[in-house]
């Protein structure tokens, strides 16, 4: 029994049958890709998952609760975090506030109306922000705008902001999209430093192959919105099936 | 001190102190001058400064925190108004259940309103309060004449019940006080030619106002205040961070709503009468105009915005053609009258122009308002001064 | 039934209005993602246009009659306009009569001129700024242009009246098989909402079939993609402002004998006219015009007596009440486009 399991899960847009019977089964503690040409659904599999969509039929289980029907923020509590393609920060907020809010969400909840203690007043939220801006490297970023920073240290924030909610899950959405070849070794170093050091299971969603073969302890090949094979990286490479869901669409 | 840090506190007492001594202050010109006419410290005037000041400030915990921009915000004074005067009907004219029923009043309908508009963000939010101050606006007008008074609107009769005050003396008006205290009364104090008036309703209405600013701060620094600015900056980071911006933003609204109510109850305690004009949604428009001028999501900036508008309109409107005459009677005739052909546009009846010029220029080169423009100034002659002595200062950390 | 078909008939006027003005605002939002709070402003300049043309028209001297006296017995002062010198007295008086009409012509151009400097000299400065920003940046604009026009027109009304020959009203009842005077409808709304029909279908006829409008439309549906085309978007985009603003001024014009303008007539029309834009569906045309009508309409019927015996003072907020219900249930409006300012 993994962590998390989908069965069956369909999603339908109009005319299009976006996923059909996907069935998928993350163990704890590993780093599971899901991989696919493009259109193969990953993104929308990955929105079913975080409940920005609502998948048509199937089901979905995170530790043994249905997510469905669940809004993002009540998923992100069941402990999922999301790295977006693009970072997604705070950025009219300094580093140390960025950093501070996903902890005072871990702690408080998804609301409270502490409206009159000063933030710094909160000596445990501070000490755990400064030690996972520490941990990230960003220490002497710490009052800088975030807005402000380089792509890659948004990245690198982002993912902080997501390890300091302690989460059971990282869903990670083609973290390496558009950088450059040193900041994507730097991510995977990351990573693979993330893995190896805490008790958390990875789903990653990725494009290059490089990546996704640094990472990942088990890959799911998904094409037009079905699992074509899941199984250890080393096999994926010489599957004849996942050649031609690559290598057919380009033929 | 009071739980804040050096620079809150320093803001703080320089609040306080301003405001009172706000009666010297606004009249450094003596009686009789020709600068008079420019002295703002009398009591009627002042009290507006602090009670538009609270409602600008109570706008901005919304629109500078959040970035929900409200057009309808007059509703939430206009109901603290009413529920005022209904307070001093019913119950008694010391101020005091006046302006916390206001707030209370105030408050309850932000929670109706802003659940209901806060399921829409951006443009279709400010359209949703605007057509429910609109609404609010159009049925005090009409159907709700009973509570409202339609258009005379109401103010305490001498017939009202009032059961907590005795009957009144025959011939006797009601007047609103606070334990007995009249808040028209007044103390003047004459120094060589100029005269200071100390008016008990100013006292009160400031002490409020301090009180509210001293809320703000602590609001704009708690975590609570900093999950508002996390939902201006970006709601998807926020939701996907296990935060619900929903009850967040809802308590903003609510919180600016019993700042309105509070100005609106406070608007009565000065002057016993409402209206419903006082919804209306320039009303609305114009606390947009006192928060953007001096400096949305400042501390300070909305309390300087609408001292500066409300100066505006009571100073600027009372110039009129002759007094320029007046003041450019040095020039040759010619040139006297060209001049003032050229400003007579845009004082007395004219000012909505000159604020409406001021309010395009700040939004178009100072978009944070008075706070950004003083704050410009102010690193202009900094960077002049540490141009003098370069050599071997080290420059401080920007932050 | 009689009263059936009045209501409709009182709501098309106003709902004309509406839907001219909606129709402004939706090109502007839809070419320029811009939201004009302004745009009230363009709709009572060009009733003051108008006004103005008017003015212009009776420009007069002052003749001594000798043959008429006053009741001092003095001779009759008469003023006598221009025009009259210019084109003889019949036809002179019938331009002046026609003052209105007339104002199409002499206002088309001001109007375009106005949007013109609007869009160069301070709009296209905001497109990449927030919403917010736009939505200050024009109402303190709108806030400037009523002010000007106080200043030089005043703060009255200034009743502005139709020609003699659509002064009066006709029996529409009548007309279509009632009895008599059961459906009395005066020629000046007709004519009104004929004139927003040939308005509305000129310029979906505009986008629809010249290559011009086909481009704009192709922007207003993805800026960006047609942008790298090679085709110069924002030249046509100055110039579907230029086009709503006159749009707007039209409105205004033949508006003014229904309402004397005033100089705060725009700031009316503005807030219902948003309301109207986002129940029809932001950046939709067609929306655009339906809800105006509709909710022009609709604010008739709310305003029979029969109605208000039953919710009284319905007719004050039914446009209101009717945007919250829209916005709640389909948060596109009615015939929005996904993705439109769904932020």
């Amino acid at each position: 029994m993994g962590i998390l399991e989908v069965k069956d899960v369909g999603k339908r847009f109009g005319g299009l049958q976006a996923l059909s019977d996907v069935n998928l089964s993350v163990k704890e503690n590993t780093c599971h890709a899901i991989i696919g040409p493009n259109g193969a659904g990953k993104s929308t599999l990955l929105n079913c998952l975080i409940g920005k969509l609502i998948p048509d039929s199937g089901s979905v289980m995170f530790d043994g609760q249905s997510v469905l029907g669940r809004a993002p923020h009540e998923i992100n509590q069941m402990g999922i975090s999301r790295v977006f393609q693009t970072p997604e920060i705070f950025g009219d907020l300094s580093v140390m506030e960025n950093m501070m809010i996903p902890i005072f969400a871990k702690r408080d909840g998804n609301f409270e109306l502490n409206a009159i203690g000063s933030v710094f007043g909160n000596k445990d939220v501070v000490e755990a922000a400064e030690a996972m801006l520490e941990e990230m490297n960003m220490a002497d970023k710490r009052h800088m705008h975030a807005a402000a920073m380089s792509r890659g240290d948004k990245r690198r924030l982002e993912i902080g902001m997501c390890l300091s909610q302690q989460p059971r899950l990282l869903l990670l959405d083609e973290p390496t999209a558009g950088m450059a070849r040193a900041d994507t070794n730097n991510t995977i170093d990351l990573l693979r430093e993330i893995k190896e050091e805490r008790d958390i299971t990875i789903a990653i969603i990725e494009h290059d192959m490089h990546v996704v073969f640094s990472l990942a302890d088990r890959i799911t090949v998904l094409a037009q919105g079905t699992p074509l094979v899941e199984d250890e990286p080393e096999k994926i490479k010489g599957n004849p099936k996942v050649r031609e869901a690559y290598l057919g669409e380009s033929a | 001190m009071f739980g804040l840090d050096r620079k809150d506190t320093r803001l703080l007492i320089l609040v306080a102190i301003l405001t009172m001594a706000a009666p010297f202050l606004l009249n450094p010109f003596p009686e009789g001058s020709a600068m008079a006419q420019f002295n703002a410290g009398y009591p009627d005037l002042m009290q507006r400064f602090v009670i538009f000041g609270i409602f600008a400030i109570g706008f901005n915990i919304l629109f500078g925190l959040t970035g929900y921009l409200s057009f309808g915000h007059a509703a939430f004074l206009g109901v603290g108004s009413y529920a005022a005067i209904w307070m001093m009907k019913l119950l008694t004219m010391n101020v005091i259940p006046a302006i916390f029923m206001g707030v209370i009043f105030g408050g309850l309908f932000a929670v109706i309103v802003g659940y209901i508009s806060l399921r829409r963000s951006g443009i279709y939010f400010s359209i949703l309060t605007l057509a429910f101050a609109q609404m609010s606006f159009a049925l005090a007008y009409s159907v709700l004449t009973p509570i409202t008074g339609g258009e005379t609107g109401l103010q305490p009769k001498t017939n009202d019940p009032r059961i907590l005050d005795g009957t009144l003396a025959d011939g006797a008006t009601p007047k609103a006080n606070i334990f007995g205290l009249e808040m028209s009364s007044s103390f003047e104090l004459p120094l060589g030619s100029w005269l200071f008036t100390f008016n008990t309703g100013y006292y009160l209405a400031a002490f409020v106002m301090l009180a509210s600013f001293y809320v703000a701060i602590r609001i704009f620094r708690s975590p609570f205040g900093m999950m508002l600015r996390a939902v201006k900056s970006n709601q998807q980071r926020m939701t996907y961070t296990g935060l619900n911006p929903r009850p967040y933003t809802l308590a903003a609204f609510v919180i600016s709503g019993m700042y309105a109510g509070l100005a609106g109850g406070l608007m009565v305690a000065m002057d016993t009468q409402v209206g419903p004009e006082r919804m209306f949604w320039t009303a609305s428009g114009e606390v947009v105009l006192m928060t953007i001028l001096g400096g949305v999501g400042t501390l300070i900036g909305p309390v300087l915005g609408a001292g500066a508008i409300k100066y505006m309109e009571n100073i600027i409107s009372k110039i009129n053609s002759d007094i320029l005459h007046t003041w450019f009677a040095f020039l040759p005739d010619g040139l006297e009258d060209l001049v003032v052909t050229l400003i007579y546009p845009f004082i007395g009846k004219g000012w909505h122009l000159t604020l409406g010029i001021i309010f395009m220029l700040v939004v178009i080169f100072l978009p944070g308002g008075l706070v950004e423009g003083g704050q410009r100034i102010a690193k202009l002659f900094s960077r002049k001064k540490a141009d003098d002595n370069t050599s071997d200062v080290a420059k401080a950390p920007a932050e | 039934m009689e009263t059936f078909i009045l209501q409709t008939l009182n709501g098309l006027d106003k709902g004309s209005a509406y839907a001219l003005i909606a129709l402004g605002l939706t090109l502007i939002f839809g070419t320029l993602g811009v939201v004009n709070f302004a745009h009230g402003a363009l709709f009572m300049i060009g009733a003051f246009c108008a006004v103005t043309l008017s003015r212009i028209l009776t420009l007069s001297y002052i003749v001594v009659d000798e043959s008429k006296t006053d009741f001092l017995g003095n001779p009759l002062k008469v003023d006598v306009p221009y025009v009259f010198d210019i084109f003889g007295q019949s036809t002179g008086e019938a331009i002046i009569d026609w003052a209105v009409p007339l104002a199409i012509i002499f206002s088309i151009p001001i109007m375009i001129a106005i949007g013109w400097i609007m869009e160069r000299g301070l709009i296209k400065h905001f497109y990449k700024r927030p919403h917010a920003d736009q939505i200050l940046v024009t109402f303190g604009l709108a806030i400037v242009l009523q002010e000007i026009i106080k200043y030089y027109y005043g703060a009255n009304p200034i009743p502005t009246p139709a020609p003699e020959a659509f002064s009066g009203s006709f029996d529409f009842g009548a007309l279509i098989g009632f009895d008599a005077n059961t459906i009395i409808y005066p020629y000046w709304r007709i004519v009104y909402f004929i004139f927003a029909a040939v308005i509305i279908g000129a310029v979906f006829a505009f986008l629809q079939f010249t290559t011009f409008g086909m481009v704009v439309r192709a922007g207003m549906a993805d800026r960006e993609t047609v942008g790298m085309l090679g085709i110069n978007i924002d030249r046509r985009f100055t110039i579907m402002f230029g086009l709503a603003a006159a749009v707007a001024g039209l409105a205004g014009v033949m508006y003014t004998p229904i309402v004397s303008p005033n100089y705060h007539m725009g700031m009316d029309f503005l807030v219902l006219s948003f309301v109207v834009v986002v129940v029809g569906g932001m950046g939709s045309l067609p929306g655009a015009v339906l809800a105006g009508f509709l909710l022009g309409i609709l604010e008739s019927f709310a305003s029979m007596r029969e109605v208000l015996e039953l919710v009284p003072g319905i007719n004050q907020i039914i446009i209101y009440l009717v945007a919250i219900v829209i916005l709640l249930t389909r948060p596109r409006g009615l015939m929005g486009r996904k993705g439109v300012m769904e932020d």
